[in-house]
């Protein structure tokens, strides 16, 4: 039986430096979730930005994805940000749904195109006081939820963030932000103290220390 | 927050890290693509072999076929302008395509300047052969650049003299002491603003991916592991025997770039590839590489 107390991040593609760079601002060294016997111990599992449709592939070519629903039936919570979103949803419009693992209804990249991205500041009392930076990249949009779901942010006609006692959705990245309180909320909804406090602020650059060529002259 | 587009251009780039773009023809190459794991796809009339083997003025691809690959996908988009045509790049700005390729691999507008990126809302990718190159574009306005390997060819030796002459450069540049950084710079054409963040980075501010002769998943993981960001793959896939095999292949390749096994299986049994064009017996007048600056 899996002690399951740490949270890891899905490293197949898309945005895995930055919410790595976010988790450790908070203190928490992450588990990079390369193969399935990594998410044996983990608490908690972001599913990172990128492109659906290549994580699915990934995670189902390499065995990934039976091993996550089972970890999933086990207690693991996960925490779907934009394409991560998406493979979490019951029902994607004019898609097959892929994990389907949370009852909503999502319209991927339901903006347009990328010239129709953007940032915007909203409080969402739930996770964290005063107003936090959101950034929305070729978003999709939660349409509806089911009755087990609670709505976290809604805006306009769409439904920003939503959660579940086990997943949480969120169709913007917090992990472009120099918010840390989406990370903040999900480590402590696995049941994980963070003792760092949530000052520090990452830069947008913050995530190319772990892809970097050489080390920097640092001033 | 205000919107900042440059930021928000350069973290759709972002999301894009480790997957694969591919370039494809028509609606039923793009779902072919998208279908494999693809992170985007390049909408253009030929592949850069054909445009090789057909020889012309090669431009911007008919807004019309762009627009029936951007209705056959969901994933993002991106499609070629002529370097220095920024009324092409005009045109795919009004049709929204997700991110312009300022790219050699079309015939130069311009032979002295580049499109000022700046002025667009949408995002632009460049080519570069080395940190001189890539700082210019990124002064210029790119979100993202790519190694300027010789499309089309399949020969990927161009893309990794790319990539090992950008890590060179950066190294150079970081170890330098402060006030070195100037007549580096000069000398190797510069921007001193993006010379202080490559310092203070230890690598491009932007992503950087790989591009240009990249043919099979080794090729891939080859450039991944070099340090590259992401890859793109241009003829290698659909003048290949089998596209849809390949493509997959390259997906996994680009994702397990660390992982012999799994590169190992990837490899097995992907049929013909393309056939290639030996780089070091072309002249180089039928070279792409030199052109822009």
């Amino acid at each position: 039986m899996a002690k399951r107390d740490k949270i890891g991040v899905l490293d197949l593609q898309g945005g895995v430096h930055e919410h790595v760079y976010h988790l450790q601002a908070l203190g928490i060294n992450p588990v990079r979730v390369k193969e399935a016997h990594d998410l044996d111990d983990l608490a908690g599992l972001i599913l990172p930005g990128g492109e659906s449709t290549c994580l699915i592939r990934l995670l189902n070519i390499f065995g990934i994805a039976p091993k996550l629903k089972e970890a999933y039936a086990d207690g693991m919570k996960i925490w779907g940000t934009c394409a991560g979103a998406i493979l979490l949803s019951k029902e994607i419009e004019n898609e097959q749904a892929q994990l389907g693992l949370m009852d909503i209804a999502i319209s991927r990249n339901a903006f347009g195109f990328q010239v129709d991205s953007f940032n915007t500041k909203v409080e969402v009392p739930k996770v964290a006081k005063g107003e936090i930076d959101l950034t929305f990249i070729r978003a999709p949009k939660i349409k509806s939820v089911g009755s087990d779901v609670e709505v976290l942010l809604k805006i306009d006609d769409y439904i920003a963030a939503a959660e579940t006692e086990n997943c949480l959705a969120t169709v913007f990245h917090p992990e472009l932000t120099p918010s840390l309180a989406f990370h903040k909320y999900f480590v402590e909804k696995c049941g994980i103290a963070v003792t760092n406090g949530v000052n520090i602020m990452p830069d947008r650059t913050g995530w190319m220390k772990y892809a970097r060529i050489t080390s920097p002259n640092t001033k | 927050m205000e919107n900042n587009r440059f930021e928000l251009n350069a973290q759709l780039a972002q999301m894009l890290k480790g997957g694969v773009i591919m370039d494809v023809v028509n609606p039923e190459q793009a779902k072919i693509a998208e279908e494999a794991g693809a992170v985007a796809v390049m909408a253009l009339e030929r592949v850069p072999a054909d445009i090789r083997a057909e020889g012309g003025v090669s431009r911007m691809s008919d807004p019309e076929m762009i627009a029936e690959i951007q209705a056959a996908v969901s994933i993002p988009v991106m499609a070629k302008a002529r370097i220095g045509h920024f009324v092409e790049a005009q045109i795919l700005e009004a049709l929204k395509v997700d991110y312009i390729d300022e790219s050699e691999v079309l015939t130069p507008a311009d032979e002295e300047n580049h499109i000022d990126k700046s002025k667009f809302s949408v995002p632009f990718v460049c080519g570069a052969r080395n940190l001189g190159e890539a700082a210019r574009r990124i002064a210029e306005g790119a979100a993202m650049i790519r190694t300027k390997g010789e499309a089309g060819t399949g020969d990927v030796v161009e893309a990794v003299r790319h990539m090992r002459q950008m890590k060179k450069d950066i190294k150079e540049l970081c170890a330098l002491d402060p006030e070195e950084v100037m007549p580096f710079c000069r000398d190797n054409g510069v921007p001193y603003n993006i010379a202080l963040q490559v310092r203070e980075l230890g690598r491009l501010p932007v992503v950087n991916f790989a591009a240009g002769g990249i043919a099979t998943p080794a090729d891939a993981a080859l450039m991944m592991q070099l340090g590259c960001d992401g890859v793109f793959v241009g003829s290698g896939i659909f003048k290949s025997g089998d596209p849809a095999q390949r493509a997959r292949a390259i997906v996994k390749a680009t994702a397990y770039f660390n992982d012999p096994v799994k590169i190992m299986e990837a490899s097995k049994g992907l049929g013909e590839p393309m056939v290639g064009i030996n780089c070091s017996t072309m002249a180089d007048d039928d070279k792409l590489a030199g052109r822009g600056w």
